[in-house]
């Protein structure tokens, strides 16, 4: 089991957001966690990868066998936890070259491996963009500054491909894109997909699943995983929409 | 009760007094300089050290700060002239021609002094004892403020350099100006730069110095369409007092760019004057402070013309109880249309004990212009920090990362390219030192 999330509740300003969740993640598996806002999705997505302001009242989160929660950010990253954020934010002044470059590195000495050189380096970035339809102009510009919305998240990926996690979060990759976007992202997804590497993909809709499918779906409501089946549950939730699992909750 | 009634002076003033009353005699220049001097020292000795209620010193009390004045510094031995060579290493990828001062001497053995068509350079000292006709005719003329740092400045005004650049000549190299303090003693340097109609200067200066107690006075005259491009480097271990007095001319490009670090107390005050229509100009700076560190950078940007543009564009990052203030006045004088001034001032603030203090004022006389300006003090995001944490960064090197960015958006508007890298590895450097 790559990922074993057992009784975990989680408060924010003194709100309650996570009630009790338990989700298990198994070595390859692609699990999309789908429910309505309010949910505690993002949030989920957030307490994994160590993001600060949220409280852990209880329970373990387990990563490798590992308890993470006591982990900072970076080392959760160093042992290869990825998170692709719905919001990507724009860092002025960081080249996304030099960007990627430190985090690969950074990664690679917390893990006790040799840094890339520059050549390697240089030859892994172009490989990637080029499949993702990243120009080197987007490379030198500063993190996300002046990207539109599908270029953000098709950063996102990029760092993905560059930082090869052995899970990846993706929360609501799919907000804000226009169809041709969410395939170039999906392929980019897929193309890392293997069975070492496991995804906890995070959406509203059933549409991303079309592209990126899912080996079991979740479904969150009020902080708890409340129903868990294999793709046909998302086409389900489509078609009858979420309505029953916010009173299910309540 | 009146606030203009001193009854004591401090010990400080004390020692000024005694300092040029001992020193007067023997002080550079006679005739008109020595009555320059004395007139000056009247007008400190009436103010005396400005402190927290004269407002353009509001947020550096001279006064409260300045507790010891050194006596005069000696000439300079064998070994003061040692330390100068190390000075302005930042700067060894540039060829320069190098003119180097110790302890407020000009120093020519380790001075290019090449000869070179349409650039002269002369030592102040001698220009004032030698009745020079451009300092009889600029000196204590240009711009002239009155603060009581200039006034102190000019009644000792020892050494110094004067460079002239005749008309449409731009100097081979750039000029580097090297000031190294090596003596616990106080120092007064004193400038005079005129570059003529058309003519460019690429003017760096250096100042290090561990217990030199600082005052040095640069006046500049950039004449029409010449182009101005400056760096002050600072890193003063002891009372760093600076003025530029600049008066600058029509279609004059002027640059001026102030770096400082590892500095107890600088002030760098700028009172700069566009007397001709359609100049540019770019005047920044950076401050990098830890510990106790103090530095107040303080312009008076006076558009006396028409069609004149001007950007400020200052940035600190503080940690530790460091404190870095800006204050900028921007005057617009009646008939200054089409003025396009704006400043803007960001502190970066690691720590809880450091404080920034910014200061915009605005005096505009004219009712076609473009003014702004903008001042932030803030932490690092937080939201940036884990973005960069959350790709494997850790803590310290996601924060290098973001204090390099910030303080680079500012040095990529350094007019002078060959500059960028030397200052961006200079920041680095200091974000190593601080661990």
């Amino acid at each position: 089991m790559l990922l074993e999330v057992k009784n975990l509740h989680v408060e924010i300003e003194d709100k309650k957001i996570l009630n009790g969740l338990n989700l298990t993640v198994e070595k390859g598996q692609v699990a999309a966690i789908m429910g309505p806002n309010g949910s505690g999705k993002s949030t989920l997505a957030h307490v994994l990868s160590g993001k600060p302001d949220y409280t852990v009242t209880e329970g373990e989160v387990l990563f490798n066998g590992e308890n993470i929660l006591g982990m900072a950010p970076d080392e959760r990253a160093a042992k290869g936890l990825f998170l692709a954020f719905q919001y990507p934010i724009e860092i002025p002044g960081v080249a996304t070259m030099t960007f990627l470059r430190t985090a690969v590195n950074a990664q690679r000495k917390a893990r006790g491996e040799v840094e890339l050189t520059t050549p390697e380096f240089m030859k892994a970035v172009r490989d990637a963009a080029a499949h993702l339809q990243i120009n080197q102009d987007m490379l030198r510009r500063g993190v996300n500054v002046g990207f539109s919305g599908g270029e953000k998240k098709r950063n996102e990926i990029l760092q993905m491909a560059m930082l090869q996690p052995k899970l990846a979060v993706l929360d609501e990759t799919d907000s804000g894109l226009d169809i041709d976007a969410l395939k170039i992202v999906s392929d980019g997804v897929n193309r890392l997909r293997s069975p070492e590497r496991s995804f906890v993909v995070i959406t509203h809709y059933q549409r991303l699943l079309n592209y990126i499918v899912p080996d079991v779906v979740h479904v969150l409501s009020k902080g708890r995983v409340v129903r868990s089946g294999g793709k046909e549950l998302a086409l389900e939730l489509e078609a009858k929409g979420y309505a029953q699992y916010k009173e299910e909750a309540a | 009760m009146n606030a203009e009634v001193r009854s004591l002076k401090t010990p400080a003033e004390q020692a000024l007094t005694e300092i040029f009353t001992a020193a007067k005699a023997r002080l550079p220049g006679q005739g008109a300089v020595a009555a320059l001097r004395a007139d000056a020292f009247a007008q400190f000795d009436k103010q005396g050290l400005p402190h927290r209620r004269v407002e353009e010193w509001k947020y550096t009390d001279l006064r409260a700060l300045w507790r010891e004045a050194k006596p005069l510094a000696s000439p300079p031995d064998a070994k003061a002239k040692d330390k100068a060579k190390a000075v302005g290493q930042e700067l060894k990828g540039i060829d320069c021609r190098r003119l180097t001062f110790v302890d407020g001497a000009f120093v020519p053995e380790l001075s290019d002094l090449t000869a070179e068509s349409g650039v002269t350079i002369r030592s102040m000292a001698d220009a004032l004892a030698g009745n020079d006709a451009l300092v009889a005719k600029h000196v204590g003329k240009v711009n002239p403020a009155k603060d009581p740092a200039l006034a102190l400045n000019t009644a000792l005004m020892g050494d110094g350099v004067v460079i002239r650049v005749a008309t449409g000549v731009t100097p081979n190299k750039p000029i580097l100006l090297v000031f190294a303090g090596t003596q616990a003693a106080s120092v007064f340097t004193r400038s005079l730069i005129v570059v003529e109609k058309g003519a460019s200067l690429f003017l760096i200066e250096a100042h290090q110095s561990a217990e030199t107690q600082t005052n040095s006075a640069l006046e500049l005259i950039v004449a029409d369409e010449a182009t101005f491009d400056h760096l002050k480097i600072t890193h003063a271990q002891s009372l760093h007092l600076s003025s530029l007095l600049a008066e600058v001319g029509a279609k004059a490009k002027f640059n001026t760019f102030a770096f400082t670090t590892g500095s107890p107390l600088v002030r760098n005050q700028s009172f700069i004057r566009f007397s001709g229509d359609n100049t540019e100009a770019a005047i920044g700076g950076v401050s990098l402070l830890k510990g106790r560190e103090h530095v107040d950078n303080t312009l008076v940007v006076n558009h006396a013309s028409h069609g004149c543009m001007s950007r400020e564009r200052f940035r600190s990052v503080l940690d530790g109880e460091a404190r870095a203030v800006f204050q900028g006045k921007i005057i617009v004088e009646p008939g200054a249309q089409k003025t396009d001034a704006k400043m803007l001032s960001n502190a970066l603030l690691l720590s809880d004990d450091a404080e920034a203090d910014n200061k915009p004022e605005l005096e505009i006389f004219a009712d076609d212009v473009q003014c702004g300006h903008g001042a932030t003090a803030g932490a690092l995001d937080e939201d940036l920090l884990f973005y960069l944490r959350a790709r494997g960064i850790p803590e310290k090197e996601a924060e290098a990362l973001l204090i390099q960015a910030f303080i680079g958006e500012v040095i990529d508007t350094v007019a002078q390219e060959s500059l960028r890298e030397p200052l961006m590895v200079a920041t680095v450097k200091w974000l190593q030192a601080r661990g």
